[in-house]
């Protein structure tokens, strides 16, 4: 049986890039809560922000390595495992990630190191400032390799001449259409997933009578920024789709699992859409739904999956069941957070048990929602690497398809390993808590509080 | 010449400084994985851990800036260069992914011995890795249709191998002079010694590359040994052996700075070396830096940009180094 060596390519990149985004999507938020700390401790000089950004830093620093040198994978494989991509639109989407490295990786580097190391050395504005500066560079990174992702969406700016593209227009290139949306969704999305982690931090300590005071402060920011940014999100991706039907109709299509566009499209709440049959099987849904969210009007129509030939659908399960992941814990992103928000309002938040062993548990929604969203974007792309401009296959590169297989067995379990002890070691930080940089050992409390946490 | 005519070669000399940037600053922490099995007791390889940790990361970045500038300014080379080296590339990654790792988890374990191994073995199989590449490259590249054309293992040859040895043990070179400034007392030492053996291996190198090359490849024993070209080329090996020279000497005189520039010094007179073997090809044997271009609008967008980058670039670095200035104490622990 021959191996197709596209599959493996396309495997190996998705499981790569998504085991890469797990800690980008972290880092990010992470980053932005630490300066948030750092400032706060500059500005107010209370001794609990300065412990949390110590707690949180730790945690950071291990889940920053991660998302290091599981990027460094993926900017060598555009040449390893699509060069045909790389010499097509190389020219275009070359520039763009260079940008992303000079502007970006080096600042974060910098700084994380004084962030890390600097503690005594450096003055206490300085260490305020490398905490803005990381958290800066990990949003100018997304900045520009969303733009690249963005632009193979939705291409614009240039120009193709003998199989090859051409950049005409930067700014068109670099603010495509569906960047803007994009970004905007993707920096929510790391800063609600960072807000869900603390929250579901805050709430174990709280929980297990540990660090009361960090664990209230923790409480109160995450429920403060959520409340805001879970409903804004639903707003964007509401756009975000809006914007999608324009340039992409037929991953729209597969994300409503609407299959005749003479029809008005229903909302599909559950379904098993059935590629052979053209329909939708077991289908529980809301007549008239996707039209009006959609066209805004009862009887509004759009495109179906069945308006182009088979090889030009996407993958329409993957598509759909990702849509409605990413929308269930939106909704649930939502509701916890606004809920949160009433309790303290009512001022019970901090003794509402059953509402913090749920947030307490939920602390990983964000990640699941963000590589649902990931899929829906890549996959409701498909048959094409960069949209209506060249095709997946075509992207590939001249390598057995044995040696993909080979690497892509590595990955998998070189990664799970990796994987497996960061989470390890980021869970024992957790349960170590929350030190007092003055104290040399730890409080006996504390130790009993451990045991107690650990069970 | 004009400016977009230009344009590929201020691009390939951009790439090349970033590239030996990448191999001296990479190459000293590197090397400190490459000597962790023959430190004394985990006590010292804390102090060898601190002694790169706050660097390591902005090291590494110069690879992705090799990478990313080659995809940047010369696509078609990149497009060429990676599926030709595809197995030592992804083993090289996987390397670096675990000895990355290392500097946080090694710090949280209870079992450092685990860490201590895969902290070395990653470094040393990266170097390696990258020293195949390397011999691969020198030898050429088969291409057919503007695409790579040749097998899966064409770089597994007694050439890249000896590259790939030279490489680590430049690596190790670069690591045990950086100790030698960074430690002091029976460290420092130790690294001394250390470093004496290692340099005599790395002219060994040097010299079974120097007399390989033009042996095996006529078009690089045709460019040092053609007649003008003879002369002008000659002061190359005679700087090499005085900067050989002047490192053992500082080595064996306990010098603290000094060994670790002349080792930098023995490097780029190395890189020297390879570059004045392969202009103007990007990918030997037939693929030139004109030809692997990228459009003249995407290399003069980025270069305007990097000009103004890098020179920031270079103070972020300059600051960390400046920061972490100074000895690592014996008792120095990470975080
Ligand atoms: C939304 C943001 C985002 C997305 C979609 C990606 N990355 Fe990423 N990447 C980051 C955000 C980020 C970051 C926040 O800047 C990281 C994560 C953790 C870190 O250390 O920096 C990072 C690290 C990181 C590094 C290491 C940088 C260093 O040495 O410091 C590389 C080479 C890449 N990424 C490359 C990629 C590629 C080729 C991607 C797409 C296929 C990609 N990233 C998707
Ligand atoms: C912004 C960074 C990117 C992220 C976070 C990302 C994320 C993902 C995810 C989550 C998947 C899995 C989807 C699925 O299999 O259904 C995927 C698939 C894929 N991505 Fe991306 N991607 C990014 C950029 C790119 C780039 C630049 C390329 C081109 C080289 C690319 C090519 C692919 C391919 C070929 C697949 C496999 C598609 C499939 O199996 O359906 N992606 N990506
Ligand atoms: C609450 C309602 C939400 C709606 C209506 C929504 C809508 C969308 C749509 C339509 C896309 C596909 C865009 C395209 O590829 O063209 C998308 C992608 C995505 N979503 Fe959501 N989303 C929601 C919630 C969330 C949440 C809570 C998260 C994570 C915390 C999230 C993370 C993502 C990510 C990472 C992507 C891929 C990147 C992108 O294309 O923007 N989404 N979303």
């Amino acid at each position: 049986m021959g191996l197709d060596p596209t599959l493996l390519a396309r495997i190996q990149f998705a499981f790569t890039v998504s085991f890469h985004i797990i800690f980008p999507t972290f880092t990010i938020g992470v980053a932005a809560y630490l300066a948030t700390l750092e400032v706060l401790w500059g500005w107010t000089g209370a001794e609990r922000y300065k412990r949390l950004a110590a707690f949180w830093t730790k945690i950071f620093a291990v889940s920053f390595a991660m998302g290091v040198v599981s990027g460094l994978v993926l900017s060598y494989q555009f040449g390893t495992n699509w060069s045909r991509f790389s010499a097509t639109v190389g020219n275009v989407v070359g520039p763009l990630i260079g940008y992303e490295v000079l502007t970006a990786f080096f600042l974060e580097a910098t700084f994380l190191s004084v962030l890390l190391f600097g503690g005594e050395r450096v003055p206490r504005w300085l260490h305020v400032f490398s905490g803005i500066a990381v958290a800066f560079g990990t949003a100018l990174s997304a900045f520009w390799i969303l733009s690249a992702n963005s632009w193979m969406q939705t291409p614009a700016g240039y120009t193709m001449q003998g199989g090859v593209a051409f950049p005409l227009d930067w700014w068109a290139i670099i603010f495509n259409p569906s960047f803007p949306y994009r970004l905007a969704h993707m920096l929510d999305a790391s800063l609600l997933t960072g807000g869900f982690v603390v929250l579901a931090i805050g709430a174990r300590y709280l929980l297990a009578n540990r660090h009361v005071e960090e664990a209230r402060t923790m409480l109160r920011m995450a429920i403060l920024l959520t409340s805001v940014l879970a409903p804004l999100q639903l707003l964007i991706g509401d756009q975000h789709g809006l914007n999608t039907l324009k340039y992409q109709p037929m991953k729209i299509a597969a994300i409503e699992g609407h299959w005749d566009g003479s029809k008005p499209g229903a909302f599909e709440i559950f379904a098993w859409p059935d590629e052979k049959t053209e329909t939708n099987l077991l289908s529980i849904a809301i007549p008239h739904g996707s039209s009006l969210v959609l066209t805004h009007e009862w009887n509004g129509l759009f495109p179906g999956l069945k308006s182009v030939p088979l090889q030009d659908r996407p993958p329409v399960k993957n598509v759909f069941f990702g849509f409605r992941i990413m929308l269930a814990i939106g909704f649930y992103m939502i509701a916890a957070a606004l809920f949160g928000a009433l309790l303290w309002w009512r001022g019970r938040l901090f003794e509402t048990r059953w509402y913090l062993t749920i947030v307490a548990n939920t602390w990983w929604v964000g990640f699941v929602a963000v590589i649902a969203g990931w899929t829906v974007t890549e996959g409701g792309r498909q048959p094409w690497i960069v949209q209506g401009v060249l095709r997946t296959a075509d992207a590939v590169s001249p390598v057995p398809a044995g040696s993909v297989l080979t690497t892509l067995i590595l990955f998998v379990v070189v990664y799970l390993t990796v994987f497996s002890f960061g989470a390890y070691f980021i869970n024992r930080l957790i349960a170590r808590g929350i030190q007092d940089r003055t104290l040399p050992a730890r409080p006996p409390e504390l130790a009993s509080g451990r045991a107690k946490f650990e069970s | 010449m004009d400016f977009v005519a230009l344009l590929p070669f201020i691009w390939a000399a951009l790439i090349g400084i970033a590239v030996a940037f990448y191999v001296i600053l990479d190459g000293f922490d590197l090397g400190i994985g490459v000597l962790f099995p023959f430190a004394r007791g985990d006590a010292e390889r804390d102090r060898m851990l601190a002694a790169i940790a706050p660097f390591w990361d902005g090291n590494e970045t110069w690879l992705v800036l090799g990478g990313g500038g080659l995809l940047v300014a010369f696509p078609r080379a990149y497009s060429i260069i990676m599926p030709a080296f595809y197995l030592p590339i992804m083993a090289m990654l996987l390397a670096l992914v675990f000895r990355g790792v290392t500097f946080e988890f090694r710090g949280i374990a209870e079992r450092k011995r685990f860490w201590n191994f895969v902290f070395a073995a990653g470094s040393t199989v990266a170097g390696f890795c990258q020293g195949l590449v390397l011999g691969g490259l020198v030898q050429g590249v088969k291409i057919e249709n503007g695409a790579f054309a040749g097998g899966a293992f064409d770089w597994a040859t007694p050439f890249g191998v000896l590259c790939g040895l030279g490489v680590v043990a430049g690596y190790a070179l670069l690591g045990s002079t950086w100790l030698m400034m960074k430690t002091d007392g029976d460290m420092a030492a130790r690294a001394a010694g250390k470093a004496k053996v290692l340099l005599l291996a790395v002219l060994v190198f040097m010299a079974a590359v120097s007399v390989f090359t033009p042996l095996e490849i006529p078009r690089i024993a045709e460019r040092w040994f053609a007649l003008p070209n003879f002369y002008y080329l000659l002061p190359v090996p005679i700087l090499t052996a005085a900067v050989a020279l002047a490192d053992w000497y500082f080595i064996a005189t306990r010098h603290e700075a000094a060994p670790f520039l002349a080792t930098i010094a023995l490097f780029l007179l190395g890189y020297l070396g390879l570059v004045i073997s392969t202009f103007p090809f990007i990918v030997p044997p037939d693929l030139t830096i004109r030809d692997a271009a990228a459009a003249p609008a995407s290399q003069s967008f980025i270069l305007i940009g990097t000009l103004i980058l890098l020179p920031i670039i270079l103070g972020y670095t300059a600051l960390t180094y400046w920061l972490f200035r100074g000895k690592v104490g014996a008792s120095a622990a990470y975080h």
